[in-house]
């Protein structure tokens, strides 16, 4: 019994030991990133690596996405003789929900998790006492480039997830079910409001894209420098992400449509 | 013995310090002192926190107690950007050459001219092909970390070490896989580079023979503290067991070769 005490009191301080860690690394990350502007090229070398080489599994994603939307939402609305308004359905569920979400999912499995392995590898090789020992700060020249890159790419990666979706809505509504083409777009057009709709579903992507870099830098940052040590912290990175991911999803989305 | 360096002959002071991991005391009070311009050798078998006493002297890791001063600075009380300052002028190569996988051998080298000067790229170019010359490696510039091996990778960091012409250097373990080529070649660098340049040589290692024949001064150390102090010659006549037993690589004395446990036929028979 005092064990499962002892073991209860021992967990609870230790993660919040951790997550007093992982602020303490956030502000420093979020000071050091000011040293970034005078060398764009790091922030160029990471856009590419988290954001361009996550491109291919981002545009299939929301390809595949939209073209269940179009198939799903024909049989619903079509029960209703609604079939005219798949465009608002498809375009609305994707730009609100499933663009910054799914996009931000896969964006942890894709480029998340490879930061986490790559830092806590960096870690575990002694890069980055080497680098601090050379008197170079590892929070600027590593870190912020990384996390810059992440905030950056995450509302594109989401943007251009929801712009495939629509387009393979279409594809399936316009081009296999017969959905008139002019109604697809003009229901869209009418039915979707841009700041509601569109720039909430860029907030929402934004504040994704912020904790997903943070949680999957800090994860390697403070992994245990040993194969064991790396391989959890990425397993980590994946789970944490997405339930934060989806926790904070549901506190915008009541903030944002919600009367609450 | 004598202990007694005068402040202006030494780089770094190590005064009454203790440093625990958990529970386990790495550094019990110990005292040394690294007289600037020499090659001064610590010493002891694995696990004795050799390595962390760099890092204690690097300023990466906090001691418990007791202080380090390097070039009569407290490291552990300096500012950041003073730290940092300071540790432009301390090199220090790790065991595993800890090169940055990304870069080049070339752009490992520049990396800290790049980030510390603001020298122009010829001139970069024209120091890092004389440090890569100095190990050997100039023609090797274009190859990544990857492609070295274990001993090439620690000559590109030993350049990388000294590219900004630093006043000490530390050495974590440098003879340890070296080939026996090699490993001649580096023995002379380090005994060359500490008399041409007028470096400092802090070289923490296990290997005997190599550190015996190039540092001035050791320090053994064992279980947290100092077993024996003294130049080659001394060493090698302490009366001491524990130092006999460590240099000459008898299995048996005061350490033993086994860790604690039962009654091996008991070990084996019973259960």
């Amino acid at each position: 019994m005092i064990r499962f005490f002892q073991h209860l009191g021992h967990s609870t301080t230790s993660s919040f030991a951790k997550l007093g860690r992982s602020f303490f690394f956030l502000t420093h990350t979020l000071t050091a990133s000011v040293s970034v502007i005078p060398r764009p090229r790091l922030l160029i070398n990471q856009l590419y690596s988290v954001g361009v080489l996550s491109f291919l599994i981002i545009t299939i994603s929301g390809l595949f996405v939209g073209m269940v939307l179009g198939l799903q939402g024909f049989y619903i609305l079509s029960d209703f003789g609604a079939e005219e308004t798949l465009g608002v359905m498809v375009a609305a569920s994707l730009v609100r929900e499933l663009g910054p979400v799914v996009a931000a999912l896969l964006f942890a499995g894709r480029a998340g998790s490879a930061l986490t392995a790559e830092i806590g590898l960096m870690k575990a090789t002694e890069q980055l006492s080497g680098m601090e020992m050379m008197a170079i700060d590892p929070l600027k020249r590593i870190i912020a480039p990384r996390f810059l890159a992440g905030f950056i790419a995450m509302p594109l990666l989401a943007a251009l997830f929801s712009s495939v979706g629509v387009l393979g809505g279409h594809m399936v509504g316009v081009g296999m079910l017969g959905v008139d083409d002019g109604a697809y777009w003009s229901q869209m057009q009418a039915g979707l409001d841009f700041q509601d709709d569109i720039i909430n579903g860029i907030i929402k992507s934004i504040v994704f894209g912020f904790a997903v870099s943070w949680i999957s830098l800090f994860e390697g940052y403070d992994a245990i420098p040993t194969s064991e040590g790396v391989s959890r912290a990425t397993t980590r990175t994946v789970v944490n992400s997405a339930f934060t991911i989806l926790g904070l999803d549901f506190i915008l989305t009541a903030l944002m449509f919600g009367d609450i | 013995m004598d202990n007694s360096v005068d402040s202006d002959t030494e780089i770094v002071s190590i005064q009454n310090l203790s440093f625990s991991r958990g529970d386990r005391k790495i550094f019990n009070d110990i005292s040394l002192s690294i007289p600037r311009g020499k090659i001064t050798a610590i010493m002891g078998p694995s696990g004795t926190g050799k390595t962390t006493l760099l890092k204690l002297i690097g300023g990466q890791l906090y001691p418990d107690q007791g202080k380090v001063l390097v070039d009569k600075q407290n490291v552990h009380q300096l500012k950041r950007a003073d730290l940092y300052t300071l540790r432009k002028r301390m090199g220090m190569l790790f065991q595993s050459g800890a090169l940055l996988t990304d870069l080049s051998v070339f752009d490992n080298v520049a990396l800290p001219l790049r980030e510390h000067t603001t020298l122009s790229e010829s001139m970069i170019r024209s120091l890092v092909l004389i440090k890569l010359q100095a190990v050997g490696l100039r023609g090797a510039r274009d190859l990544m970390p990857n492609e070295l091996s274990g001993g090439m990778a620690r000559r590109v960091a030993l350049a990388r070490a000294i590219a900004l012409d630093p006043m000490m250097i530390m050495y974590d373990e440098p003879f340890t896989g070296q080939d026996p080529i090699s490993l001649g070649t580096l023995v002379k660098l380090i005994k060359e580079m500490n008399n041409v340049l007028g470096l400092t040589s802090i070289i923490v290692s296990h290997d005997v023979e190599e550190t015996i024949g190039i540092a001035d001064y050791i320090y053994v150390l064992s279980e947290g503290k100092i077993a024996g102090q003294g130049t080659p010659e001394q060493i090698k006549n302490l009366d001491s067991e524990w130092v006999q037993q460590f240099m000459n690589g008898h299995a048996d004395g005061p350490v033993h070769f086994h860790y604690p446990a039962d009654n091996y036929h008991k070990d084996l028979f019973e259960n």
